[in-house]
């Protein structure tokens, strides 16, 4: 596991998907930053930076996962990982964990250092702060599940990105559909896998366990299934 | 140290491979030789884990490669039809992660640098993979197999897309490292078997259809022995009376040369060596022997042969069982 960690993050800054992250993650999250609270004035509010920098993940998540199980396919080289001495766990966890630790250093080290200004110049709720950063932490890493599942569909670097770009609109859009629906199963249905009502708890300084359990289960979920798709290519019937 | 007991694989309807069984002894090399399609590649898979089988047992060393996957795979080294590498990695890079992958207990630095050595990648070994040419390719794959000493080797065409010089290099590191390992490899090239191996398994619509020592697979395979001689001597005597020789089954004229001499093709029974007899006679009548060798190599027709039998008697079977 460790192995197949250590060589997908190096893969990350030998090809320019890294640095491309990076540049676009600080780029795009300071200027929503900036609009939104230090030139906001009177309206000033960090929540709605946290929940607008979710829309941002539609770009960037799938840059990180889009290829990190179908070039193993297209290049042949999960025959290499999966005839060496790993679990197949080993192998979807350690990639899991590489996008993570990428996205994660990225979203850690800008939500420190916006904290800076805004403790500075004004009085922030620093529960509340604390509270959208596991938010938001908790959401990327569950998009990143799913991207590595839908990578592990496919070969084609380009459809494992388009189809994660779609689910993460669906999933981010679902609840908002809520009210344009007039039958009360589908709705129940819709913000029963509702990501944003989950996040809303954290958004408002809520520390949710039920959310934190949902989020935690939506990525071990999706790894799962991750998983399950090597083993059913290993099982293959045609 | 290899056991394999009615391997099955199917797609669908067809099968790829149809109930195989065979042993490898330790320190044995081992040609897979078959067509393309044969199901050469799937049983390797199934060897290394790479695919499951759908009924049947692969075994290393007494261990079920699908109950311990763990332990057996530490066992083997696989180079697959196409060597799995990471283009954006240097040699260096990529044989230090399958040293992490495989977690050798070695010193690191030493065993690669001795794995470099042996396959002759030093020189490549800080370049990227994606630069090299095919032959370099070819050889970090292998180096990439041989990583952490394996037991069991297994190459899935080894030689494949690579120029003579350096088929002649692989064979030769083959065979050396056959001298401590167990290896399997597969080829469709008939002459790679019979330079490397010590017994060869040939495979055709993924049914074994021969599995014999190599310097038998001749004999054992062929009914009559050949002999290519060239004799100078009046032709239309020469060719009776080498007829007439006991033993003989078959005998002609495959070339007439301007100097009165001419190339004749012996074919004796099985067991019978007619080279003694055909001197005297020879000898009697004065004509002097100019060539004379053993056609023995002809692996070429040895394979087709067994290959369209092994389809008559299928399609036999098959139209007796419409007619019934």
């Amino acid at each position: 596991m460790l192995a197949i960690y250590k060589r997908e993050m190096r893969s990350y800054f030998t090809s320019p998907v890294g640095y491309m992250f990076y540049a676009i993650f600080f780029a795009v999250s300071a200027f929503l930053f900036m609009t939104y609270t230090v030139q906001a004035g009177e309206n000033s509010s960090f929540p709605s930076y946290f929940s607008v920098l979710l829309f941002l993940f539609i770009v960037i998540i799938p840059l990180i996962t889009m290829k990190l199980v179908s070039e193993e396919r297209k290049m042949k080289t999960d025959q290499l990982i999966m005839t060496a001495p790993v679990t197949l766990a080993g192998i979807v966890i350690g990639k899991y964990l590489a996008a993570l630790t990428i996205f994660g250093s990225a979203f850690l080290v800008s939500s420190i250092v916006y904290y800076i200004p805004l403790a500075l110049y004004g009085e922030p709720n620093t529960a509340m702060y604390a509270g959208c950063v596991i938010g938001v932490l908790l959401v990327g890493s569950a998009f990143i599940s799913i991207g590595i599942f839908i990578s592990s569909l496919t070969e084609n670097q380009f459809i494992s990105a388009l189809g994660t770009i779609c689910a993460i609109i669906l999933l981010l859009f679902i609840s908002s559909l809520n009210s344009y629906i007039n039958n009360e199963f589908i709705r129940g249905i819709l913000s029963g896998i509702s990501i944003t009502s989950r996040y809303a708890y954290f958004a408002n300084g809520i520390f949710s366990y039920d959310a934190l359990l949902y989020f935690l289960s939506l990525s071990a979920v999706f790894l799962f299934f991750t998983v399950r798709v090597f083993e059913k290519r290993r099982w293959a019937k045609s | 140290m290899i056991k394999v007991e009615h391997l099955t694989k199917k797609y669908g309807d067809r099968y790829a491979v149809n109930d195989i069984s065979f042993e490898v002894e330790k320190g044995e090399i081992v040609g897979f030789l078959g067509p393309n399609g044969a199901g050469k590649s799937t049983t390797m898979n199934i060897l290394t884990g790479y695919l499951s089988s759908t009924s049947g047992k692969a075994m290393i060393d007494g261990l079920d490669i699908l109950e311990h996957p763990l332990e057996v795979k530490k066992k083997i080294g696989f180079l697959p039809e196409m060597p799995p590498l990471y283009l954006e990695m240097t040699v260096k890079e990529y044989l230090y992660f399958i040293y992490d992958l495989k977690r050798c207990s070695l010193n690191r630095k030493e065993h690669i640098e001795e794995i470099c050595q042996v396959v002759k990648i030093e020189d490549v070994f800080d370049r990227m993979i994606k630069n090299l040419s095919k032959g370099y390719r070819q050889r970090v794959g292998i180096a990439g197999a041989i990583v952490g000493n394996p037991d069991v080797i297994i190459f899935d065409e080894p030689t494949n897309g690579l120029d003579p010089k350096q088929i002649i290099d692989i064979r030769n590191l083959i065979r050396e490292l056959g001298k401590e390992r167990t290896i399997i490899l597969s080829t469709h090239i008939l002459s790679e078997v019979k330079a490397v191996c010590d017994r060869i398994l040939i495979i055709n619509e993924g049914k074994i259809v021969a599995n014999e020592k190599t310097e038998n697979i001749e004999s054992a395979l062929r009914g009559n022995r050949r002999i290519v001689i060239r004799i100078d001597g009046p032709s239309a005597s020469v060719l009776s009376s080498l007829k007439k020789i006991n033993g003989v089954v078959y005998a002609e004229i495959s070339q007439k040369f301007e100097d009165g001499s001419a190339v004749y093709i012996v074919e004796s029974g099985n067991a019978v060596d007619v080279r003694k007899p055909i001197f005297y006679m020879l000898a009697q009548n004065s004509w002097p022997i100019l060539s004379l060798e053993f056609a023995g190599a002809n692996l070429e027709d040895i394979f087709i042969s067994v290959v369209d039998e092994a389809e008559a008697e299928e399609s036999a079977a098959k139209h007796g069982k419409t007619s019934a």
